[in-house]
C-alpha cells in the first residue's frame, strides 16, 4: 500500500514551523524524545521506544566455521527488517532504499568500530567459531529508525549471553544455561547512532526527527559515536551540501546526547541485572503497566502557549446577545445568522423574519411539514 | 585524448597518478559520453547515457518521472577480476546498491536538474581495478563523463579519501591503508563553494581529530579539481581541433 501523500500545506507548515523553530510535539531543536528501554525474559532481546517508534532486536548465536579470510575471528551479521505492521508505506519482501541505508549504516557502526571483541568468539581456530546474529524488527515507525535501531542493538548485545564451552583436545562441548551460567560478549564500547534533519537548504537542523518532519526533510546527517568522543562512523545523506563547520557543530551536539543515552541504557541494564538476581519478575509483560486503558485515548500533547495571549485578545466580544428562540423540542435559535449564499432556486422563500425577538418571550416557531403540530409537554414551557 | 598528470599529495612521500581518459570510447551513439578513470591504481570505466524522456510505454517509469527535475539514475557494480580474489558480486547486493544510492543523492544536488523535467540521467559506472577509493574515483569520473556530455552542474565534484595514521592525516588512501584498521574519511566537494556533498567516515576517530581530517581531505578534493579542470579544457582544445576539419 503506497503510504499517503504529504499535502503541501502539511508541507508549507512543517517548514514553516521549523524556520520559527518550533515542532510539532513541543521538543526543542536538540531535544530526543522520550527513550524506554525494556529486556525479555531471554538473554539478547530488548525492545526500545522513542516516543512512538518501537524497534525489537533480537540477538542469537551459533557454531559456524569461520571465514577463510579469518580463521581466528567470530562473525557478527546484522539484519534489519521493515514490515507493513511499521508503517502502511512499507511492502513486504522489498529491498527499499530506506531498508539499504539502515542496514548499512547499522553494519557500519556496530562493525567496522569493532565494538565486540571477535578474537573472542573463537572457539577453535579455522574451524568453529561463534556467529551472533543480531536481528533488527521495526515494530513501529514514527520516524528516526537508525537511532533507535542502534540503540536496541548494542543494547541487546550488551544484554546478551552466549553459552559456555568447554574444549578438551578435540571435543568442543556446548553447555546448555542450566548447566554453566552463559557468558557475557566482550564489549569495548557503545557506539551510539545520532541523527540530524536538515531543511531548507541546510539551513535549519533537528535533532531526532518524527516522522511528519522526515517527510519535508532535505537530508540527513548520521553520527555513531561512543560517550569517550570517538566518532565510529559519520554518513551523510540526502544530497544535502554541507559546511565543514556545520559537522563539526553537529559532531559536539551528538557527544552530549550519546552520554546521556549510554548513561540510559547502562542504568536499564543495571536494572535488569538486579531483577533477575532478586529473583524478582522479568521481561516485556512485566515492563507493561497493567490495568491502563489503551483505546480510545489520547495523551496531552505539549504543546507551546506562549504565543496564544497575543491572538486572543483580537476576538471580538459581541455586544448584544440575542435571547434563545425555541423551534421545536429540543432545537433552539440564537440569532438570525447570515444569509445563505449556496445559491438556492428563487422558488424557495426565505424564511419569515420574526422581528418579536427582541422580547425576552420564548417564542415557539414550527417550521414542521405536518399539518398539526402536537407540542408535548406544554407545561414546561 | 590523454593527460598523465602527477599530483603529488598532502603528508606523504608517494605521489599519486591520475589519469585520465575522455572522449568516445564506444560506438553505440546512445551513450553519449564515457570516461575512463585510472586514480592510483584504482581504475573504472564509466559512460552517461544521454538524457532520454521518460518513454510513456514503458509501465511504471512515468510514475518515477518528476514533473519540474529530471531522475537520475545510478548504478554501480564491480567485474569480478577487480578485487585480489576473484569474487562473483551478484547484481542488487547491499553495498552496490548503497553506493549507487550514495553516488545519485551526490549528484542530484550538484546536476542543475531543473532544466530537464520529466527525463531520466542515467550515469553507469563499473569498476575495473579496485585498489581502495572506490567512491571517489566513482564520483570524480561521473563529474567528468557528465561534463563531457554537456549536462550542466552547479561545479565540479570532486572526491577524494582521507585517513588517520599515527596522528598525521593522509590523503588518497590505498586498499592496504584503508583495511588496516585505520580511520578512512570519503569527501564528495563542491570546490568552489566548499560545500560538502557526501561526506563518509568509517572506523573509529576522535572527535579532536575530525577538523584536521576533513581539511585534510577538503585540500585533496581542491587539487583534484584541478586536474580535472585541467583535462577538461585540454580535451576541449583537442576535440575542437579535430572538429574544425
Amino acid at each position: 500500500m503506497r503510504d499517503t501523500p504529504l499535502s503541501n500545506c502539511e508541507r508549507r507548515f512543517l517548514l514553516k514551523a521549523v524556520e520559527e523553530k518550533k515542532r510539532l510535539d513541543g521538543r526543542q531543536t536538540y531535544d530526543y524524545r522520550n527513550i524506554k528501554i525494556t529486556f525479555g525474559t531471554d538473554y539478547g532481546c530488548c525492545i526500545v521506544e522513542l516516543g512512538r517508534t518501537r524497534v525489537l532486536c533480537q540477538v542469537s548465536c551459533e557454531l559456524v566455521p569461520p571465514k577463510d579470510s579469518r580463521p581466528t575471528e567470530g562473525i557478527m551479521f546484522f539484519n534489519l527488517e521493515l514490515s507493513p505492521m511499521a508503517s502502511p508505506a512499507f511492502e513486504p519482501n522489498r529491498q527499499s532504499e530506506l531498508l539499504v541505508m539502515l542496514n548499512r549504516q547499522l553494519e557500519r557502526c556496530l562493525r567496522n568500530s569493532k565494538c565486540i571483541d571477535t578474537e573472542s568468539l573463537c572457539v577453535v581456530s579455522g574451524e568453529k567459531v561463534w556467529q551472533i546474529r543480531v536481528d533488527v524488527h521495526v515494530l513501529n515507525h514514527d520516524g528516526n529508525l537508525m537511532d533507535a535501531a542502534s540503540i536496541a542493538a548494542i543494547s541487546a548485545l550488551s544484554h546478551f549471553r552466549r553459552p559456555d564451552v568447554a574444549i578438551q583436545g578435540r571435543d568442543i562441548t556446548v553447555f546448555s544455561p542450566e548447566e554453566r551460567d552463559p557468558i557475557p560478549l566482550s564489549i569495548y564500547h557503545m557506539p551510539i547512532c545520532v541523527s540530524f534533519a536538515f531543511f531548507l537548504q541546510g539551513s535549519y537542523l533537528l535533532v531526532d526527527p518524527c516522522e511528519r518532519e522526515e517527510r519535508v526533510k532535505d537530508g540527513l546527517l548520521v553520527i555513531a559515536m561512543n560517550k569517550h568522543r570517538e566518532i565510529c562512523s559519520i554518513q551523510s545523506s540526502g544530497g544535502i551540501m554541507l559546511l565543514k563547520d556545520q559537522v563539526l557543530r553537529c559532531s559536539k551536539i551528538a557527544s552530549v546526547k550519546v552520554s546521556e543515552i549510554t548513561e540510559l541504557i547502562n542504568k536499564a541494564l543495571e536494572n535488569d541485572r538486579k531483577i533477575r538476581k532478586e529473583g524478582g519478575k522479568f521481561g516485556f509483560a512485566e515492563s507493561m503497566p497493567k490495568e491502563r486503558i489503551t483505546a480510545l485515548k489520547r495523551d496531552e500533547a505539549p504543546v507551546e502557549m506562549t504565543d496564544v495571549q497575543e491572538t486572543a485578545s483580537e476576538i471580538n466580544i459581541l455586544r448584544y446577545v440575542s435571547s434563545p428562540v425555541l423551534v421545536a423540542m429540543g432545537t433552539a435559535q440564537v440569532g438570525e445568522g447570515i444569509v445563505n449564499s449556496w445559491g438556492l432556486d428563487e422558488d424557495e422563500e426565505d424564511e419569515p423574519q420574526t422581528e418579536d425577538t427582541k422580547t425576552d418571550e420564548v417564542m415557539v416557531i414550527s417550521d414542521s411539514e405536518e399539518e398539526e403540530v402536537v407540542i408535548l409537554n406544554e407545561e414546561a414551557q | 585524448m590523454s593527460s598523465e598528470i602527477w599530483s603529488p599529495c598532502i603528508l606523504r612521500d608517494q605521489e599519486r597518478c591520475l589519469l585520465v581518459m575522455m572522449g568516445e570510447l564506444s560506438e553505440d551513439l546512445r551513450i553519449l559520453s564515457t570516461c575512463k578513470l585510472l586514480q592510483h591504481d584504482s581504475q573504472l570505466l564509466e559512460a552517461v547515457f544521454r538524457t532520454h524522456r521518460l518513454s510513456y510505454e514503458t509501465r511504471g517509469s512515468r510514475s518515477k518521472s518528476l514533473h519540474d527535475r529530471a531522475v537520475i539514475n545510478c548504478q554501480y557494480s564491480m567485474a569480478t577480476f577487480s578485487t585480489a580474489e576473484r569474487k562473483r558480486r551478484p547484481h542488487g547486493d547491499r553495498k552496490s546498491s548503497e553506493m549507487s544510492l550514495h553516488l545519485k543523492q551526490t549528484f542530484e544536488a550538484a546536476v542543475l536538474t531543473e532544466l530537464y523535467p520529466r527525463s531520466q540521467i542515467d550515469i553507469y559506472v563499473k569498476i575495473l581495478q579496485a585498489d581502495g577509493g572506490n567512491y571517489s574515483a566513482c564520483v570524480n569520473a561521473a563529474t567528468l563523463a557528465l561534463v563531457d556530455a554537456g549536462i550542466p552542474m552547479r561545479d565540479y565534484v570532486c572526491a577524494c579519501t582521507a585517513g588517520f595514521v599515527e596522528d598525521t592525516p593522509l590523503a588518497d588512501l590505498c586498499h592496504a591503508e584503508e583495511s588496516g584498521g585505520g580511520t578512512s574519511l570519503a569527501l564528495a566537494l563542491l570546490p568552489r563553494s566548499g560545500n560538502i556533498a557526501l561526506l563518509q567516515m568509517d572506523a573509529r576517530l576522535h572527535q579532536d581529530h575530525l577538523d584536521a581530517l576533513i581539511e585534510a581531505a577538503m585540500t585533496a578534493c581542491k587539487g583534484v579539481s584541478k586536474v580535472l579542470d585541467g583535462v577538461v579544457r585540454q580535451h576541449l582544445e583537442e576535440v575542437s581541433v579535430l572538429t574544425r576539419d
